[in-house]
Formats: structure tokens, sequence, C-alpha cells
């Protein structure tokens, strides 16, 4: 009995996998077929699970197309969420740092503050934010799409929060020795801080290599359009050569799915961390 | 350092940590506090994106009042509330569901949880893009399967073309995406129960779903209540598979409280108007979110 229950259990547990696996199955079987009358034949049935004999055909166009350079657009994206994340991990961490740390007037302030801002979505700012870009001519650019978002305020919030767990001896010592405020946060905090400053990243990479709303209101153009806005673009046309958008797509997720499996654990993390939010 | 007398020493702490808090704060106030104040404000003016030769004035409440009597503005409100209505539960109580499958030991659990949390990462755009070819009406992968599993009766439907079915379809896409987070977070949620619970319950004699109805669900409390707000303010922003699917259509059957605040800002241009919508999705999720500590509040006492 324990061994038929077995059995039924790992069923489950596979036919769950494929369901959560299948549109991506799909998406790259029919990026791999080059004969569009054959993918529209092949969407109505099971045989869009099967790749069939591969081909690199409508990659080849993708990556030729002048019209949709896509590099370009990854490397746009590329270009907005290290930025955000690097800079982000700079600015927050350092306000962290100070506010559980050090001792000043108005702290208490500040941290309510902070707390107070990670209540406010994006959603609800994008429309005077436009208006503020577009009156200092910031529109269609790359600064537009980073400054705005490096100060994070549940970053900051993360950072705070952890920064609390490390014992405060550790400064002492260090202050004993000559350590300044600075070398303290440098030398001590951030390298204990590993799984903290992973967690920011993630959460804050993954929200804004999603990003899409923004991206929308203030790129024009190729040059500085993200893979997001993009490939909406792109899909949005009106023939749709079903081939050359799911190679698109493929391509679009690919570094994304390729940093998840790398940094598995990071990722799970960080899920975790992002839902103490509020 | 310690040789500093203590009122200096103290200067320099407080100097030090305002200019480390600076830029932060800089930022904070530029992008986040200035926008929110600057909603309020825009909302009572008919300002514009771009400037016009008629300055800007002053009209009271008229926004507020002209999106308060805009059917549209009610539809888009009603589609955002049926969403979050269904897929909050829904997804939470399949993500629950996941995370006790995944917690039991056994051999590839790992694996099972890797490839259930693993559409979370593929961007919204992309999701949405992949489900449209899913789709397609009739020769789509899913009014294949329909048209098979029901023995060629029911199908196939246009689906996100269709009144009635647009909204569910982007429901069912929407939840398959978002389901493997509540399922990290329940799984988090399930380990940090003490095993000593279940033992002494076992030993009371308590079935499998005794354990589950009268410990398993009460300790997950806090997580019950950390799951349903982020994914009801989550929901709530709800957008950018709509946008790429339908624009809201058909008949408007799947525009959202973010899409309108989009199509009037953006579109029209009409900044004044789409501040006042601003502030009016704001307040729902304020209210959203002092329900959440309103919650946790009573579960201190508790």
């Amino acid at each position: 009995m324990p061994k038929l229950l077995h059995w039924i259990y790992y069923s489950l547990l596979t036919i769950i996998a494929f369901l959560m696996l299948a549109p991506l199955i799909v998406m790259f079987s029919t990026s791999v077929k080059s004969d569009e009358f054959l993918i529209l034949k092949d969407l109505g049935s099971i045989a869009a699970f099967w790749p069939g004999i591969p081909s690199s055909e409508n990659y080849q166009q993708i990556l030729a197309d002048p019209n949709m350079p896509f590099l370009r657009f990854l490397l746009n994206t590329l270009i907005v969420v290290v930025s955000i994340v690097f800079l982000g991990i700079g600015v927050n961490s350092l306000a962290a740092y100070a506010l559980s740390r050090l001792r000043f007037r108005g702290k208490k302030i500040i941290i309510a503050m902070v707390i107070a801002l990670i209540i406010i979505p994006i959603e609800s700012l994008v429309i005077p934010l436009l208006l503020l870009v577009n009156r200092l001519g910031w529109v269609d650019s790359y600064h537009v799409q980073i400054i705005p978002f490096i100060a994070h305020p549940f970053s900051i919030f993360l950072f705070y929060q952890f920064f609390n767990k490390i014992p405060k001896t550790l400064d002492e010592a260090a202050r004993m020795d000559g350590a300044s405020f600075f070398q303290i946060y440098w030398n001590i905090i951030l390298p204990m801080s590993l799984p903290a400053i992973v967690t920011v990243a993630i959460l804050q990479g993954l929200e804004f290599w999603n990003s899409f709303l923004w991206p929308l209101m203030v790129t024009r153009g190729v040059e500085y359009r993200p893979l997001s806005v993009a490939l909406a673009q792109f899909f949005g046309r009106d023939l749709k050569v079903w081939g050359d958008i799911m190679a698109f797509t493929t391509l679009s997720s690919l570094p994304l799915l390729i940093v998840y499996f790398v940094f598995q654990r990071g990722f799970i993390q960080s899920a975790i961390g992002s839902s103490i939010k509020g | 350092m310690s040789s500093l007398k203590p009122a200096a020493f103290r200067r320099i702490e407080s100097h030090t940590a305002w200019r480390m808090l600076a830029p932060a704060i800089l930022l904070l106030i530029i992008f986040i506090i200035v926008p929110f104040l600057l909603a309020f404000i825009l909302s009572f003016t008919n300002e514009r994106l771009i400037p016009r030769p008629i300055p800007t004035k002053w009209i009271g409440f008229r926004n507020y009042i002209r999106i308060l009597t805009d059917p549209e503005f009610w539809q888009a409100l009603k589609n955002t509330f049926w969403f979050t209505m269904f897929v909050v539960p829904t997804q939470s109580a399949l993500g629950l569901g996941l995370a006790l499958l995944i917690n039991q030991p056994f051999k590839g659990r790992h694996i099972f949880r890797s490839i259930y949390f693993l559409p979370t990462v593929v961007p919204m755009v992309m999701v949405a893009i992949i489900w449209a070819g899913l789709l397609q009406a009739p020769e789509g992968v899913i009014n294949g399967i329909l048209h098979l599993l029901t023995f060629e009766q029911l199908g196939p439907y246009d689906w996100l073309h269709h009144e009635l079915l647009a909204m569910p379809t982007i429901m069912l896409m929407s939840i398959w995406q978002g389901v493997g987070f509540q399922m990290i977070i329940y799984l988090a949620g399930l380990q940090n129960i003490p095993k000593e619970l279940y033992e002494a319950a076992r030993m009371d004699g308590a079935n499998a779903w005794q354990r589950f109805w009268f410990i398993t669900l009460p300790s997950l409390r806090n997580t019950h209540i950390i799951v349903l707000i982020t994914t009801t303010i989550l929901s709530f922003k709800l957008f950018t598979q709509v946008e790429v699917l339908t624009k809201g259509g058909p008949l408007g059957a799947t525009n959202t409280l973010v899409r309108y605040i989009y199509v009037a800002g953006f579109q029209y241009q009409k900044i004044g108007f789409a501040a006042a919508a601003s502030v009016i999705f704001f307040l729902l999720v304020l209210v959203i979110a002092l329900c959440q500590h309103r919650l946790i509040q009573t579960d201190k006492e508790y």
C-alpha cells in the first residue's frame, strides 16, 4: 500500500510539474520550427510540445533584424538593471548603516518615514513622475529609467533589519582600534551582510527587469528601450509570426532563467525576504 | 577616537550619519515624496503633459467628480476587484497545497520545488506572450486540449476576445505565473512549525486531517496574513498582462485601475485627471495596508 501511495504521490507531482513547464515547452518548441504553416497547425494540438527537427532559422532571423535589435534591447535592460542594483546596494545599505549604528537626532523619524514609504506603490507615482521627467527633459534616456529607482525604501528596511542583528561589540572593538564609521561599514558590516545583499539585489533586480509601465511611458525609440517593452511591441504587430515571436521570447527569458538556475537558493531566500514587506 | 571629548565625538557621529543618509534621503524626497505630494496637488488642476499656451487652472474637485461619474472607472475598479477577489484566495490555496506536497520527505523534492517556482522568474510580458500562443483561436493548444478532453463537445473559444472569458483567462494565467511565490512563503512557514506539536498530536491519536486542521492551519496564521496582503496588493496593480494581451478589451472587460491611470495620463496626456485617479488608487492600497497592520496587531495580542 505505501508503495501505491508513493506512486500516486509522484504522479501528482509530475503532472503539476508538467503544467508548470508546459507553456515554456511550447515556447521553446515553437521557436525552433522554421515552417510557419506547420507552427500554426501544431499549435492546435499536442504537437505543439514537440520541437521536431530543431532549426535555428528563427533565431538567426531575430538576431539579424535591424528593426528589432535584440542585443541592443538586452544591453539596455542590462545597463538599467545593473546600475539600479549596484547603486541601490551602495545608497541603501549606507543609509541603513547610519540608521542602525549611529546616534543622531531625528533617527526615529527617518526610520518611520522609510517604513511609511514602503506602502506607496510606484503605480500611484508614475503620473507626477512622468510630468517631472518631461519638464526635466529626461525622457528617452538611461538615467530616466535608473535614477528615480536607486533609493528603495524596502531595501533600506531589509538592510536595517539585517544590520541590527550584527553584534555591536564588533563595531566597538574596531572603533577602539581607531577605525572611522565608514571603515566599519565598509570593512566589517558589508562583508558580513552578503545574504542581505543577495536578497536585495535579486528583489530589486527582478522588479526592474520586469518593469514595463515606466519604460513604456519614458522610452520612445530603439536606443533606450528595454527588452520588456520591445517584446510587447514586437508582439503587438498585426501579423503574428509565431516562430519569430517565440524565438524572441525564448531569447528574452533566457538570461534570467540562467541566473535563476545558478543562484536558485538566493532567489528562494529573497522571495521569503520580500514577504515581510508591509 | 577615544581621546575626543564625548560632545565632540557625538557631533562627528551625527554629521557622519547625515552624510551617509544624504544620498538616500535626497533621492527619496525627489522621486517619492515630491511626486506623491505633487499627485495630490495636480489632482485639483487641469494640468497637461505638454505645456499649453493657456495656463493651468485650479479646478477644485472636478477631476474627482468626473472620475467617480465615469462608468469606465467603475468598470476598471470592478474588474480589478474581481480579479483580486478570485486570484488571491485561489492562488493562496494552491500555494499552500503545493507547499504541503513539497514539504514531505521524499527524494527529488528540491527539483520539484525549483520547477514550481520557475514561472515566477519569467517576466510578465514574456508570460503573456507565451500564453497568447497557447490561447490562439481557433487553433491553439488550449483549445486543442479542451477539444480532446471534452470529446469535441466544447470549443474552440476565442479566449482573449470574448467578453466573459477574457478576464477569467487572464486570472488563470496570472495564477500560473505567481503560485510558486506563495508556495515558497508557505513552505518557509511550514518549516517553522515545531515538530513536537505533530508528535504530541499523533500520540493523542489525531489523524492526518485533524493534524492539518488543528495544528498546521492555525500555526500558519502569520503566513496567511503575509501571503494574503502581498498578493492582494500585487493583484491590485494588475496592468502588464492586460496591456500586452487585450489592451483592456473587449469592451473594457479587462480594463484595470492602473491601466485607467495610464491611458488618462499617458495616452490622453491629462495629467491632472490621471493624478486624481492615482490618488484614488493610492487610497485604496492604503486601506488594504492598514487592514494588514490591524490584522497583525490583533495577532500580537493573541
